[in-house]
C-alpha cells in the first residue's frame, strides 16, 4: 500500500545532475598521482584513421586501428596485464608525440619502451626482428622467419606479423612477399601502402 | 577470473551510484562521495576475488563512504561559536522539503535501503543483493525506515 510518505519519497528525489566528464577527469588525475593506472589509453587522430594508443606501466602495449574492436582489446588487456585500465590520454603523450613526428616525416625510428606481454613465443622473435628493419627499407616473410631462427616458418611469421599488437611502431608494414607483392596487413592494404609511400618519400 | 577494465565500471555505474548517493548524503556531497567510492574501488580492484558481484561491491563501498560523510556532517558545528559565523558549506538544496534530510538521519542500513527503494525504484531482492543482505532483511530495513520517518514527519 502506498501512502503519502512513500509518494513523497518517490517523487521528491533530490535532483542533481552528475558531471561525468568532471568525475572521470578527477578520478584519472588522482589515480595517476597514486600510481593506480596500470593501463592508460587515448585516442590518436592519424592520417590513416583514428588510432587508439594503449600504454602500460612497462611501455607501449598496443596500437589499435579503427574497427579493431577496442572494447574486446581492453578486456584482453584486463586479463593479461591488469584490470586497472583508465582512459587517460595524457599518459600516452610520449607515443602520440612520436607518432606526430613519424607522420610528419621527421622521425625515422621510435624511441619508446615496448611492453611485449601480448606477444608470446616465436611471434615475439618475429616482431623483435621486424623492429630492426630500418625506416624506408623492406624485408620478406621468409627473411624475417630466417632471422627469427626458423627459415621454413614463413607462414608462422606471417601470422605473427598479422597479429602484431603494435603496428606502425613495430613496423610490420615493412615486410612484403618475396615476389614483390604487398602481402597482408591487419589494418588493411591501403594503410600498408600509405606507410610504405610515406617512408619512401621522406 | 575475469575483471572488466575499470573504465567500464565507471561508465556503467556512475550515474546510478550518483543518484543513490544524492539520496544518501544530498547533492552537495554526492559527487565527492562518488569520487571517493571509485578511488577506493580502484585501489582494491586487482585484489578482488569475486567478479560476479561488482555492482553490489560498488554499492557497499558507496554506502560506507556515505556513512563517513554523514558522521562528518554530524560533527560539524552548526551553531555560532564565539560570534564567528560558520561558513555556509552547502547551497540550499533544490527539491528538498526536509524529508530527505530525515532520510539522511536514518541508521545506515535503513537509509541505504530506503534510497535504493525510492530513488532507484528497485525490488527488494535486488536491494538485498546490492546490500549483501537477504530479500527479507531488505524489506525489513525499508519498512523500519518508513516507520521511523512517519514518526518524525508527524511529530
Amino acid at each position: 500500500m502506498t501512502d503519502d510518505l512513500e509518494r513523497r519519497l518517490a517523487a521528491g528525489t533530490p535532483g542533481a545532475a552528475l558531471d561525468l566528464d568532471r568525475l572521470r577527469a578527477a578520478i584519472t588525475h588522482r589515480a595517476a598521482e597514486e600510481g593506480l593506472i596500470d593501463v592508460a589509453y587515448g585516442a590518436y587522430d592519424s592520417p590513416i584513421g583514428a588510432l587508439t594508443v594503449m600504454v602500460s606501466d612497462r611501455g607501449l602495449v598496443r596500437v589499435s586501428y579503427p574497427g579493431d574492436g577496442i572494447a574486446a582489446q581492453l578486456e584482453e588487456l584486463a586479463d593479461r596485464v591488469s584490470p586497472r585500465i583508465l582512459e587517460a590520454a595524457a599518459l600516452t603523450d610520449q607515443v602520440r608525440r612520436q607518432l606526430d613526428e613519424y607522420f610528419d616525416g621527421t622521425r625515422r625510428s621510435f624511441d619508446v619502451k615496448i611492453d611485449w606481454r601480448l606477444v608470446r613465443g616465436f611471434a615475439r622473435e618475429v616482431l623483435a626482428v621486424t623492429s630492426a628493419i630500418p625506416f624506408g627499407s623492406v624485408s620478406t616473410y621468409g627473411e624475417v622467419a630466417a632471422r627469427a631462427g626458423s627459415p621454413r616458418a614463413y607462414r608462422a611469421a606471417g601470422n605473427a606479423l598479422g597479429s602484431n599488437p603494435i603496428p606502425i611502431v613495430v613496423p610490420c608494414h615493412r615486410v612484403l612477399h618475396a615476389g614483390g607483392g604487398l602481402g597482408g596487413y591487419s589494418g588493411g592494404l591501403d594503410r600498408k601502402r600509405y606507410l610504405l609511400n610515406l617512408e619512401e618519400a621522406s | 577470473m575475469h575483471l572488466p577494465p575499470f573504465e567500464t565500471l565507471i561508465n556503467a555505474h556512475a550515474a546510478e551510484l550518483h543518484r543513490f548517493l544524492v539520496g544518501c548524503v544530498g547533492p552537495t556531497e554526492a559527487e565527492d562521495c562518488l569520487q571517493e567510492t571509485f578511488m577506493s574501488a580502484l585501489r582494491a580492484y586487482p585484489r578482488l576475488h569475486d567478479a560476479d558481484h561488482l555492482r553490489a561491491w560498488l554499492y557497499t563501498i558507496a554506502q560506507r563512504k556515505a556513512t563517513d560523510v554523514i558522521r562528518r556532517m554530524a560533527r560539524r558545528p552548526t551553531r555560532v561559536l564565539d560570534g564567528v559565523e560558520p561558513v555556509a558549506r552547502s547551497a540550499p538544496e533544490p527539491i528538498d522539503d526536509g524529508l530527505w534530510q530525515q532520510v539522511r538521519a536514518l541508521p545506515a542500513k535503513q537509509r541505504a535501503a530506503v534510497t535504493h527503494r525510492f530513488v532507484l525504484d528497485l525490488a527488494y531482492a535486488e536491494i538485498g543483493s546490492r546490500m549483501g543482505i537477504s530479500e527479507e532483511a531488505a524489506r525489513q530495513n525499508v519498512s523500519a525506515g518508513l516507520r521511523r520517518l512517519r514518526r518524525e514527519v508527524t511529530s
